[in-house]
């Protein structure tokens, strides 16, 4: 069985920065997606547009459906954002899940001994990925509230000095930002990196067929976490920038 | 015992015990989903977004007992 290591390992550097498996499978996620979304721009203008881009259409449309449920009016503005979020984590979860993803090892010198490393990973099966997506985020929330409040008015959430309760409910806005990164990052990755441990572990114990139910899980497990990252960003987004008193 | 046994149960009872609690959360919400479905069937979509955003709030509190578990594990 192959070793489980819960970071991920580098296999390469450029210049002194290392590359590790996990960045690396983040970068071909992040080339398809761009070449699906230069693709999709192409056919816009299309005269004869081919059933792909239907496709890619139709899931946008379902998207923007369901969070204009959410948002109302204001999606127009939010729709990349969100839209984004869903397609790259969802691009990123079902390309760990490919044949090849963690059983394909290439051998590297590691403190003077070679190991044998998995050359590609699950980009949410590291912890760095899926806290840079929470960090972006929760960022954004912060910037849009400023950007839809003023900064004053969506300062006041935070640091209300008018009674001692709203002193204190204050301090615990502070935290409950603080710990929203925290729970998308943990969600993300616990979600991710256990699907992987999952399917290691069954395919060394049944090797035959037993894999099958478990990958259809990790696709749906794969997709609703996409779904629920969008879908909370989304319900803080517009926490942050509703008007209260 | 010794510490290898000590930390292999640590795993097991960090998961077993941490998944206790959201497994009931997760039951309960499912089923006063189904309630409000039952009285209001045409609020469909509205209660299935709620129900999957509780569902994983309450599921988020079994990964973190999940995530204690694989570092005990795997570090």
């Amino acid at each position: 069985m192959p070793e489980i290591n819960i970071k991920a390992e580098p296999i390469f550097s450029v210049f002194g920065l290392h590359i590790t498996n996990s960045l690396f499978t983040s970068i071909i996620a992040t080339v398809t997606f761009l070449l699906i979304a230069i693709y999709y721009s192409k056919q816009i203008t299309a005269s004869k547009k081919s059933g792909f881009f239907y496709f890619v259409h139709f899931m946008f449309k379902s998207i923007n459906d369901l969070f204009k449920s959410i948002l109302g009016d204001n999606i127009k503005f939010f729709l990349p954002l969100v839209l984004s979020f869903f397609l790259f984590i969802l691009i990123q979860n079902w390309f760990g899940l490919l044949p090849g993803v963690g059983s394909v090892t290439i051998a590297i010198k590691e403190y003077g001994k070679i190991v044998h490393v998995p050359i590609f990973r699950g980009g949410n099966a590291d912890l760095n990925t899926t806290l840079a997506l929470a960090l972006i985020s929760v960022v954004m929330i912060q910037f849009y509230g400023v950007k839809f409040l003023g900064f004053l008015q969506y300062i006041k959430k935070f640091i209300d000095l008018s009674n001692p309760i709203n002193f204190f409910v204050g301090v615990l806005e502070i935290i409950s930002e603080i710990s929203k990164v925290l729970s998308f990052a943990f969600r993300l990755f616990g979600n991710i990196f256990a699907g992987e441990v999952l399917l290691t572990i069954v395919a060394f114990l049944v090797p035959v067929l037993a894999s099958f139910p478990f990958i259809i899980l990790e696709l749906f497990v794969g997709f609703v976490q996409a779904l629920v990252f969008a879908m909370l960003t989304t319900v803080f987004l517009n926490g942050a920038i509703a008007k209260h008193h | 015992m010794d510490s290898e046994g000590l930390k292999t149960l640590a795993v097991a009872l960090s998961i077993g015990l941490g998944a206790l609690g959201p497994a009931i959360g997760i039951g309960m919400i499912g089923s006063h989903a189904m309630e409000a479905l039952g009285r209001n069937p045409e609020a469909e979509s509205a209660i299935r977004t709620t129900m999957i955003l509780s569902i994983a709030f309450a599921e988020a509190v079994a990964i973190y007992a999940l995530v204690v578990a694989l570092i005990l594990k795997f570090t």
